[in-house]
Order: C-alpha cells, then structure tokens, then sequence
C-alpha cells in the first residue's frame, strides 16, 4: 500500500476500497519501523493523524463528496510550519517544547482538504542548510544509501517520500530546500511562485525568498497538493492576488507526452567545473528525452548567475539577522541562565548562545555585518543589484524560451559530514537553485534517473516565470512519462 | 541632577547663545486595530489581553498594514501641508528590547509617507510662526515594561519586570520638525505653541486621542545652543519623558540654561538622551551610549511598498475638516471678537467648549459666559484643564435652555452644573434629584401667596392702598416658603393680583 501514489490512494479511499485510518496507520507503521535508521521525523502525532483520517472516513461512509482530491491521504509537514498545539522547532534548539498556539495557513488548508498530518519532519535549523546535517536534533540519512545525507534543508520531508513513510509532504525553498533534497532523494519537489502559497505560519528564514511548496513521488501528485495549498491569503501581504496557475490540468495535459512547440532554454552557465560528470550526463540524456517529444532546445546565456550565490549569501542572511532577533528568552521557547540575579540582556544573550547552532550564528553575524551602517551599500545595496539583474535575465530569456533547465543540484547526495567544515562547498550545492528564488519566480525537480558514477539519484530542474508555474509542470510531467521509473530507495 | 548653581541665568542665555529646537512628536492613531494585525487598539485594559501571534512577534505571524492608519498618515501630512509619498516602504529598524516583541520595530526610514510641510503656530500674544516639518511617517508602538522592585521604577535595581504587549503594535505617526532657529527668548514658548498647535490639528482631524497624560501623543524635545560670538551649530540632547504642554515648555528653558551654564565652564555638551523629572522640572541624562546605536535598516520585506494614487490623495485632501486656524478666524467673525478677545479665549482652552455647546444649540454669548466665568472658577479651584472638568459642552448647553425656557433660575443652573461635576448625572437627573425646579404652577404659587398675604395682614393691606413697594416682603415669604424655587417675578404679579 506504501509504494502507492497520492493520487492512488486517495481514490481508493474515496470509492471506498480502503479508509483512510487503514492507510495512515500504514504510513505510521512504516515510520516505526524505519525511522530509527533515517531520523527523518522531529514528532509524530500518531492521535491526530488517526483522528483526522477518522473524520475522512466517516466523510466517506455517509456518501459525502470529500473535501479535496486528496482528502485521506497522509503528509509529512516541515517543521518550519506552524501546526497549532503540536511541537514546532525549526529543527533549532531555542524553540524546543514551544507548542504554536496557531496553524499556519498551509497547515490550515492541509486540514480543510483533509489531508492527514502524520508528523513534522526534520530539517537544517531555521532551514539553513543543503544537507540537514545542521539540525540540532541530528542529521537525517538519505533511504538510498544511509551514510549519504537527504539534502537540505527539508531533507527530513524528502527522505520520508524516498523511504515511503509518506506519500506527499511540504517543503519551504529559500535558495533550493525543497528542490535539491527532491534532487538527491529522487523525488518530485516544486518551489512555486513566490507569492503564490501563503508564508503566514512559516517561520522566517529570508521572508523575501522563502517559499513553501509540494514534495512528493510523482509530478501529479505534487500539482494536486498544490492547489490545495497555494491561492491569495490576505495574512500574508505578499500573498499575490491572482488565479493559481492551473497545475493538475498542465500535468494531465504534459502526460500525455507531447510537447511539440515547447521551448526549452539549457542554461549554458550551470555546467562545467565543479559538476559531477554522473549528473551532468544524466541531464544530457534529459534534454535528448524533452527534443524527443517535440520540445525545441535552446542554449540560453545568463551571465548574472554566476553572480547568484554571493548576493543569495547577502541577502538572506541579512535577513535572517533580522528575523532571527525575536528569538530572545522572553516570550517562548528557550531560557537560558535566568537565575534571578542576571539581568535581561544576559539572559537574551545566554539563551541565543546556547540556542542558536553554529550555522545560525554564522549567518546572523554576515547578516549584521552586511547591514551595517558603512557597510550596507557595498553588501546588502549592492546584492539588491545583483538580484535585479538576475530577474532581467530570466524576463529575457523567457522572451526566447517557455522553460529553462539544468541539473537541480551539481552532485549526487554526498556523504554524511563531509562538507561539514566546509561551508562553501555546502552552499555550492544550492548553485542552480537560488536564482529562481532571487526572481522570485518558479522551479521545480523531477528525477532524472540515477548517476551512472554511484547510483545515486539525480535531478532534473525546471525553471519557469513568475505566475506561470503550470509550464514546468506540463514539461515535468511529459518528461516523467517518458523517462519511466527510476527504480525506489535501497531502505 | 543638576544643582541650581549649574544652571545660567536665562537672560544670560539669551545675551550669549542662540538656541536652536528640534521637535519629533509620536501620535498614537485611535483607529480600532492595531497597525499590522486585528488586535483591538485600545488604552489600558487587562495586560496582555489585546495580542495575537503577529503582535506577539510569534513565529511565522505575519504583519499586515491596517488602511486606516494609512489614510489617518496621509490626511496629517496634508493638513501639515506636507507632499505625500507617491511610493514609500516600511523598514525594519533592529535593536534589542524586551517590550519590542520581534527585536525590530517596523518603521519607516528613508522613505516617509510625507514630508516637506509646515505649520502655522500661533503664539501667546498672537504673533504666527511658521514651523517647517521635515517628514511625518508611520510606525508601530513598542510594548511597556513594569519594572518591580527598586526604588526608581526604571530597569535598573529592579527585582523583576513585567512586559504588557498590548500596546505593541499600535500605530504612531511620528512628527519630525526641521530645526526651528531664531526663536531667541521664545524658544520654550514656541516648544509649546507648536506642539499645542499640533495637538488642535490632530484633534480636529480626528485620528487620535491626544492624550499627553496617556501618552497618545508624547514629544521629544531637541534643543542646542548656537554661541552668538561664532554663530557655530552646536550639540544636541534630546528630552524624553515630557508629559504635558506645560513640561515641554519647562524642558527646553532647562535643557537651554544647564546646556550655557556647561558651554560657559568651558564644557562640552553630550549629546545624549535626557529624561525630564515633573517634579523638579530638570532633566537628566539617560543611559549614554559609547557609540551610535546602528539600528541597520532594510526595506521591510513582509510588506509590499505603499503607492497611494493621487486621486486617493485628493480624496482625502477633500475629507480635511475645517482645520483650527481656519475655524478660529470663522469663529471670530461669527461671534464678533477682538483679537485679545479671541487670545484669551484660545489660551485659556476654552473656544473649542464654547463652539461645541454653540453647536448644541447655545448661543455663543450664553456657551462663552458659562466657559469663561462659572466653569472656569470650577477648573481652577479644582486645578484641572477646564477640558478636563467632567462635565460636556452638550450638558452645559441643556442647562441653558432650562434657564431659558424658565425652569432653572441662574442661581439653580449653578448648583446643577455643580451636580454634574460631581458626578450626579445628566443635567435632568440632578434637577430631580436635588429637587431644583422653578414652581410655575400658579395654582400653588397662588395658594402660597394667599398664605403669605393671611400671615401679614398689614403689609396685605398696605398693598391694597397702592404701596406696590411692600410687595416685596410677600415676595420674600413665597421665596422663602417655596425654598427659592419660584420664579420671584411672577411671585410679584400674582401678589399685585391678589391685592387689587
Ligand atoms: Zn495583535
């Protein structure tokens, strides 16, 4: 039942040849019995998600129509989101035992499609991070292979796809957390339109670049939990107020498995030095599959995305700083050295010493420092261009082209604590990602197969303009079709 | 605290040092939700009763900006006749403070709403300056801390402190003059007009309480002097903590003669915040911070830019009401004042009164009378703003239709004002409760007459004979049989009546 799609399940559940309870205690099973190995799971509600299946059923049994496509179908929720009364970290220390008094607005659609929760996944502390090794609850192993990390930073929700202990879950994307863990687990992982799915209850990494989005084991599946949680949510001011662009019908149109008259960009700047030969033959063999059902391939230039990374390493971390201040002691979460005889600002101080891990201070503190007085026009200023710039690149290449592609991810998943003492080469692994964040436009990775070097799988990126999100799902979805299953995770 | 003997005599000040004044002054809107999220906006309440996550900072909650506090910015920075942003951002300005809950305060920096205005302030002897504002632009009130324990009530030696966030998020408009030079002798005085002036406008303009007491409306006062000899721009301090019109007065007179008695011993001014003390009517230095605090601004990035279109600008440029310069000069022609006239009545607080009982059906000699003689003798024996005496303009002018209609004699229209300022009602409930009403009924006042008449037979008979003058001593016994409630006039005519 595990090995199921979604979309499967879901109309099982629905014509009523299983129930809904049946196939979350399914996925509850499987989490027992796997996530010793994979850590991939902060909290699992066992009773809530019982009870919302429950509910489902009933729905069901009394001939109902259910509440979405999806009703009953079980999801790993990032823990970055927050779900009310249910534990929520961030994967960081300070917010340990904080339970939110509020659901955040993804969660809140989730619950309205009913969609059952089963727990909250693990992920690098305050999302910062490409390989989950950064969470303060330990890192989380990829179901392929368990000394190689999941990716990151929702690495905890995209193993749990791999592993079958869930059939969809949401990520957040600020530079490539939802693409590159989708990339290195094998698995479908869409950051949408920023702007598109609402950021009330996300817990801020860089508000102007976080995006939460679908991951799951399908492109289908992923376009149907889309539409569950995208739309205009007045919550959230920079909540776009438009129409979501149709992804289910782009998906359903895509499989069938024509895309003549469909221009794809290959993005000449993300190959090269630094790129796995494995991965960057696999993405050969992609485009050859995309010109086979008709998509015409152009070789698009875009300078500015060399450039991505530095301002991407500005940006959100100056934004971070920011975000990151509230977490003082005083309100929630962790309180360190309050002993009656210390005064505020030691308390604040001991309680983010002891909170914050060692990625999070080295972000807060590039963050403080590119906002500085003196300094802010050369840093931050100057990053501001860059990400102009970048958005000019991408409205002139989709003057020429529908969609641009690449590798989600330069490598493979590489091995557990392996780039730990080196951050830039952690951040290298967001390379192709981050620019799409920085436009503020939409990406999405499907599997590509596996590299031919490790066996280990690899991503195919598909990036599209801002609003037109239903492009990248009609090419993902005719690319799937024809490239046929990759194979499942060893675990 | 400095000693007296620190300080320079004012006209001293003034031969040597020109002072220059800088004033910034925070609005509390009194819109009916807090700046960015749907808590109730509103003074005092249960601690912490007024909050959500947003305003909270909980993680995750999200700002969203209330459109009324937006209209509320752009019609203050029209009335100051300031220009209104055609584009403009909220920043981020970061530091750390407990009552803070998200450690920024969402603000605007570089990028006010308006900016560029002025404003007309008349002085006490009716003298107008002009003082140039620089920008008025929007922000979100700050928490408050109670600190428990210790003896000054500030941070410092106190056991614990209690954070109340339901102030936190409210919107403030704050109000930044360009520096004011030239004002000599009058610096204080124009402190005070202006931000006088400033409180009338923005209570005719209805956005907020303006409460200084209640701190709705609170001023900062930058103060410098300029040594005539050299002409140089010299340091400024910038009080805090000034609670009433009067204290801002006082504040910067005291802020000019510690500053001179310091220039003078050759000292250095620190700029710095300073605290000013009701009490003693100096101030003192605040925490002195060894460097610049760097709040590191950005552009807010949880809220799209304001791009408020100019047809909606001259929509609400439509909506200014009749701003008080305007009405004043109204007023004065209305009511056929003199200029003095006109002074006192502005100083003394009391036009704004006397136009609302007028506009509650009074007539404008009746409202002025009440306000200036009666009412203010009330204000000043109690020692409150005549504003502030608990009794509205619309109950002052139903007691002067009582009087004119005949029910009330003047004498009994003073006790019920008097029941109303203590607190016994409306104007009707006390003339019940304290059983004044004029008797009007000639039946009974005929009865009472004829009692008087029978118990003073001579004086009866003295009437009878034509001596009208002795009708006075039957008037007399009626007034003072029917406790002073008959209208004595009309005690006279039935007598005459009686005894012809
Ligand atoms: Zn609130």
């Amino acid at each position: 039942m595990i090995r199921q799609t979604a979309a499967e399940l879901a109309a099982k559940i629905h014509r009523g040849e299983t129930t809904s309870v049946e196939v979350t205690q399914a996925h509850l099973d499987r989490i027992a019995e796997t996530d010793g190995k994979l850590n991939a799971f902060l909290h699992v509600d066992t009773e809530g998600a019982l009870a919302q299946a429950r509910k489902v059923d009933e729905d069901v049994a009394a001939g109902r129509t259910p509440a979405s496509p999806l009703a009953g179908v079980p999801l790993a929720l990032k823990d970055v989101l927050t779900q009310e009364g249910i534990p929520t970290t961030a994967g960081s220390k300070i917010l340990e035992g904080w339970r939110p008094p509020y659901d955040a607005t993804v969660t809140r659609k989730l619950k309205e499609a009913g969609i059952v929760i089963l727990g909250k996944t693990n992920m690098d502390e305050f999302a910062m991070g490409s390989s989950t090794e950064n969470s303060a609850y330990g890192p989380t192993a990829n179901p392929w292979d368990l000394t190689r990390i999941p990716g990151g930073s929702g690495g905890g929700s995209s193993a749990a796809l791999a592993a079958h202990q869930a059939p969809l879950a949401i990520g957040t994307d600020t530079g490539g957390s939802i693409r590159q863990p989708g990339a290195v687990t094998g698995t479908v992982g869409v950051k949408p339109t920023y702007g598109t799915v609402s950021r009330y209850g996300l817990i801020a990494f860089s508000s102007s670049l976080d995006q939460a989005g679908p991951c799951a084991r399908t492109v289908l599946d992923a376009a149907l939990l889309h539409e569950v949680i995208g739309g205009y949510d007045p919550m959230d001011s920079t909540s776009i107020n438009a129409p979501l662009p149709p992804v289910v019908a782009a998906t359903r149109e895509g499989a069938q498995g024509d895309l003549s008259g469909v221009r794809v960009g290959v993005v000449t700047q993300f190959s090269g030095e630094g790129y796995q030969p494995g991965v960057l033959r696999s993405f050969e063999a992609a485009v050859s599959q995309l010109k086979e059902l008709g998509a015409e391939i152009v070789e698009i230039s875009c300078p500015s995305f060399d450039y991505a990374l530095p301002a991407y390493y500005l940006i959100a971390p100056s934004e971070a700083s920011s975000n990151l201040a509230r977490f003082d002691a005083m309100r929630y979460g962790l309180r360190v050295g309050d002993d009656g005889n210390r005064s505020t600002e030691e308390v604040m101080s001991l309680t983010r010493e002891a909170g914050f891990g060692p990625e999070v201070k080295r972000r807060i503190m590039i963050g403080t420092y590119a906002l500085s007085a003196g300094y802010y026009d050369a840093y931050y200023g100057s990053a501001q261009k860059v990400r102009t710039l970048i958005t000019r690149e991408f409205e002139q290449a989709f003057t020429k082209v529908d969609v641009l592609v690449s590798p989600t991810t330069p490598t493979t998943a590489f091995k557990i604590g392996e780039r730990t003492n080196d951050p830039v080469a952690m951040y290298k692994a967001d390379l192709c990602t981050i620019p799409s964040n920085l436009a503020g436009n939409c990406g999405l990775s499907v599997p590509s197969g596996l590299s031919d070097e490790d066996g280990m799988p690899v991503g195919l990126q598909i990036m599209a303009p801002a609003l037109q999100d239903h492009r990248m799902y009609r090419v993902a979805a005719a690319y799937e079709a024809a490239r046929g299953p990759i194979g499942g995770a060893s675990l | 605290m400095t000693a007296l003997s620190e300080l320079m005599d004012y006209d001293e000040v003034i031969e040597k040092f020109d002072p220059v004044l800088g004033l910034e002054v925070h609005v509390e809107l009194h819109t009916n939700t807090k700046m960015f999220c749907g808590c109730a906006n509103v003074f005092g309440g249960e601690p912490n009763t007024n909050t959500c996550p947003t305003c909270l900072g909980m993680p995750g909650a999200l700002p969203v900006v209330n459109a009324t506090a937006i209209e509320s910015a752009i019609r203050i920075g029209l009335a100051l006749n300031c220009e209104i942003a055609e584009w403009c951002r909220f920043a981020r300005k970061n530091y750390f403070y407990p009552d803070m809950p998200k450690n920024f305060q969402t603000s605007q920096y570089d990028e006010p709403i308006a900016f560029n205005g002025w404003l007309d302030v008349t002085l006490d002897d009716g003298e107008i300056l002009r003082v140039e504002i620089e920008r008025a632009h929007m922000e979100e009130d700050t928490g408050k801390s109670l600190h428990v324990g210790g003896a000054t009530g500030r941070i410092h030696g106190a056991e614990h402190s209690l954070l109340d966030y339901n102030r936190a998020g409210v919107p403030l408009i704050e109000i930044v003059t360009k520096m004011v030079p030239g004002t000599g002798r009058r610096a204080p005085e124009v402190a005070r007009a202006y931000v006088t002036a400033l409180r009338d406008l923005l209570k005719a303009l209805d956005v907020s309480d303006v409460r200084m007491d209640q701190g709705s409306l609170r001023c900062d006062a930058n103060v410098s002097l300029s040594p005539k000899t050299t002409g140089e721009l010299g340091t400024r301090t910038e009080t805090k903590n000034v609670n009433s019109l009067r204290s801002v007065e006082r504040a910067v007179r005291f802020e000019m003669t510690r500053q001179a008695a310091v220039l003078e011993s050759g000292g250095k001014v620190i700029q710095e915040t300073r605290h000013f003390d009701e009490s003693s009517g100096s101030t003192s230095s605040g925490r002195t911070k060894e460097t610049a605090e760097d709040y590191r601004y950005f552009p807010e990035p949880d809220l799209v830019p304001i791009a408020p279109s100019r047809e909606w600008v001259e929509e609400l440029r439509g909506t200014l009401p009749e701003l008080p310069w305007e009405r004043r000069k109204r007023i004065q022609q209305e009511w056929n004042l003199t200029d003095e006239a006109l002074r006192d009545l502005v100083n003394a607080g009391a036009m704004d009164l006397i136009a609302a009982t007028v506009d509650a059906g009074a007539k404008p000699d009746e409202a002025r009378s009440w306000w200036v003689s009666y009412l203010t003798q009330q204000a000043n024996t109690r020692g409150v703003e005549l504003a502030d005496l608990p009794i509205t303009p619309a109950q002052v002018a139903q007691v002067i239709t009582l009087v004119n209609s005949g029910s009330l004699t003047n004498k009994m229209a003073r006790e019920v004002v008097t029941g109303v300022l203590e607190g016994e009602g409306e104007p009707d409930e006390v003339v019940e409760k304290r059983g004044l009403k004029v008797v009007s009924d000639d039946s009974a006042l005929e009865a009472a007459v004829d009692e008087a008449l029978a118990a003073q037979p001579d004086v009866a008979q003295k009437i009878r004979d034509g001596k009208v003058q002795a009708a006075g001593a039957i008037v007399g016994a009626v007034m003072k049989a029917t406790k002073g409630q008959a209208d004595a006039a009309r005690v006279r005519e039935i007598v005459i009546a009686r005894c012809s």
